[in-house]
């Protein structure tokens, strides 16, 4: 299963962009090329399983120190580069997102990985107020801190509508241990408690995704499933350079009005209280 | 020698750690001046999802949020309980912070400088919430980039509990950090580390490794916080007036990319790194930088 889910990520980046590897100077693990998408050039990143990583806790796809300090000056380098660009011309960033989760490992704690997944996070949500339309797909697994550094500052996320495909805080066996249940417990309450859930058509209902997109082939996309893709990449940019810039348009959605009432209404008496004081 | 020289300064010290999260606000508003607290818990907007696990909810979902002024400007105080749910982050807890970083933001950007202050005692996600936890944690990063970008966003991790988790990433954020030597910083805590990589990555039961690796002395030695301070509310609330005052920095760590990006790639990675030595290095290193 997790075998499979890293190769979506591969297998995503080289039918969006026909290519598949590094730049030079970069670690193995971070994938990255800027490809025509639509009428425009778009920098497409994707962290991937690199067998080789001199980081043990990252081999399998994890996002560690050099991922996150990668994909950071990568977003950055096009920053930089469009730096005098009006926001028309801004070139979008696609994350394609397959990630099991951070790196648990000694190493990335001793050398502050907390800090590398601030930059990369700062980096991505940076360009998004500088005008970039930045975009996440989800093709796998886009778990806790590994969605947190690489494709939650998006302004659109768009995600596959196939069981393979999961987003959460945390990965089921351990989210279990911790809160006291077993897996057979946690899947059947992520029924009743949508945030809990590991379907993605619960996640559906925060209202947080842009769109789902029903491919045939999730691991190895068909023409016409890249077509579907290309197709939906390009318009999710165009809404996301029409659109706000700012996260909080993800409250607005009605499937937020729907699921997230409380904190809704949170901020609305904050709002209030606000002029008060 | 009269009596009072005895009394050691550490008896004499007003402790921050054994204060709640909403005293440990209180305290840092200049003194004769009035706070307020916003969304508090008699307003009662509780977790609608921990009842439906059984799990009692608290009014004012374990952050408090105090509006008032530091060092002669506004400032508001956002502070998690790490008492309730181990300081964790849910729908209502997290949309609080995200929305009173945004009303800070938009006051500063209309030109009236509005500082946050972070009391960051937390594990991250709520896992009862999960994904409204992780979608809330990527909000507040949002929200507090934008802040940062007109003033100040202090935060402090005193202890007990620390800041783990998604959390860490909104301290790698902030134009300053200040820790106790007793806190903690980090993304994965070792119990997390241990459970998914093996003991022989980490032993959790290792105390001295977790502050060696963690701990408030080696965050701020290598540059990663900006000040120790004792346990004492004078100094922590000298330390947040000093920071309010001085305003944004005019880098901030989580910028600096080639900086950090080349310090990873000068690591040994064929073994465990040693807390100490990598200290010093960084510390070296940013002479030498400061020195240029």
């Amino acid at each position: 299963m997790s075998e499979q889910a890293s190769l979506r990520g591969k297998a995503w980046f080289q039918a969006l962009t026909g290519k598949g590897q590094p730049q030079t100077g970069d670690p193995g693990s971070v994938w990255s090329a800027n490809e025509k998408i639509g009428p425009q050039t778009a920098l497409f990143l994707c962290v991937v399983p690199n067998l080789e990583s001199r980081f043990p806790c990252v081999r399998d796809g994890q996002v560690g120190l050099e991922e996150a300090y990668t994909l950071a000056a990568r977003v950055r380098e096009t920053m930089d580069a469009d730096r005098k660009q009006p926001c028309s011309q801004k070139r979008p960033i696609v994350a394609i997102v397959d990630v099991k989760s951070q790196a648990y490992g000694r190493r990335e704690e001793t050398a502050g990985i907390f800090l590398a997944a601030a930059a990369s996070a700062d980096a991505y949500a940076s360009a998004r107020m500088a005008g970039h339309p930045v975009i996440a797909l989800v093709v796998g697994q886009a778990l806790s801190g590994g969605f947190l550094t690489h494709g939650y500052q998006s302004n659109c996320v768009l995600a596959f509508d196939d069981p393979g495909v999961i987003i959460h805080a945390m990965h089921k066996e351990a989210a279990a241990r911790i809160t006291r249940r077993s897996v057979k417990d946690l899947e059947q309450l992520g029924h009743e408690i949508v945030p809990m859930s590991y379907d993605i058509q619960d996640y559906a209902k925060l209202g947080i995704l842009h769109e789902l997109l029903h491919v045939d082939s999730p691991v190895k996309p068909t023409q016409s499933d890249i077509d579907t893709v290309k197709q939906a990449i390009v318009k999710a940019i165009d809404e996301a350079r029409r659109g706000p810039l700012h996260l909080n348009v993800r409250l607005l959605s009605d499937a937020a009005k729907e699921t997230r009432k409380a904190g809704i209404a949170a901020r609305a008496l904050m709002e209030q209280q606000w002029l008060e004081a | 020698m009269n009596q009072a020289t005895l009394i050691p300064e550490f008896v004499k010290r007003r402790s921050f750690i054994e204060l709640t999260g909403r005293s440990r606000a209180q305290s840092l508003f200049d003194e004769g001046t009035a706070w307020r607290e916003l969304v508090g818990p008699f307003d009662r907007i509780e977790s609608p999802w921990l009842p439906m696990q059984g799990v009692a909810p608290q009014s004012d979902d374990g952050c408090i949020v105090i509006k008032g002024r530091i060092a002669g400007k506004p400032a508001v105080v956002i502070s998690l309980e790490g008492a309730f749910q181990g300081g964790s982050i849910g729908e209502v807890s997290g949309a609080k912070m995200t929305a009173a970083l945004d009303l800070a933001a938009r006051d500063s950007s209309a030109g009236n400088s509005t500082a946050a202050v972070l009391l960051l005692e937390t594990g991250g996600v709520r896992l009862q919430e999960a994904n409204l936890g992780l979608a809330a944690i990527a909000e507040v990063i949002s929200s507090l980039l934008v802040l940062r970008e007109h003033a100040p966003v202090i935060t402090v991790v005193a202890g007990t509990v620390g800041c783990f988790g998604g959390m860490a990433l909104t301290a790698g954020l902030s134009s300053y950090v200040v820790m106790t030597r007793g806190a903690r910083l980090g993304l994965n805590g070792p119990e997390v580390i241990e459970q998914e990589s093996g003991i022989e990555e980490f032993d959790s039961s290792d105390r001295a490794l977790a502050w060696a690796i963690h701990g408030g002395e080696q965050r701020v030695g290598m540059g990663l916080a900006d000040f120790l301070a004792e346990d004492s509310v004078e100094q922590i609330a000298s330390a947040v007036r000093k920071y309010v005052a001085a305003g944004k920095p005019a880098q901030h760590r989580s910028e600096q990319v080639r900086l950090y990006r080349g310090r990873i790639a000068a690591l040994d990675a064929s073994r465990q790194i040693d807390p100490l030595k990598l200290r010093q290095e960084w510390t070296t290193s940013r002479q030498k930088q400061g020195a240029q």
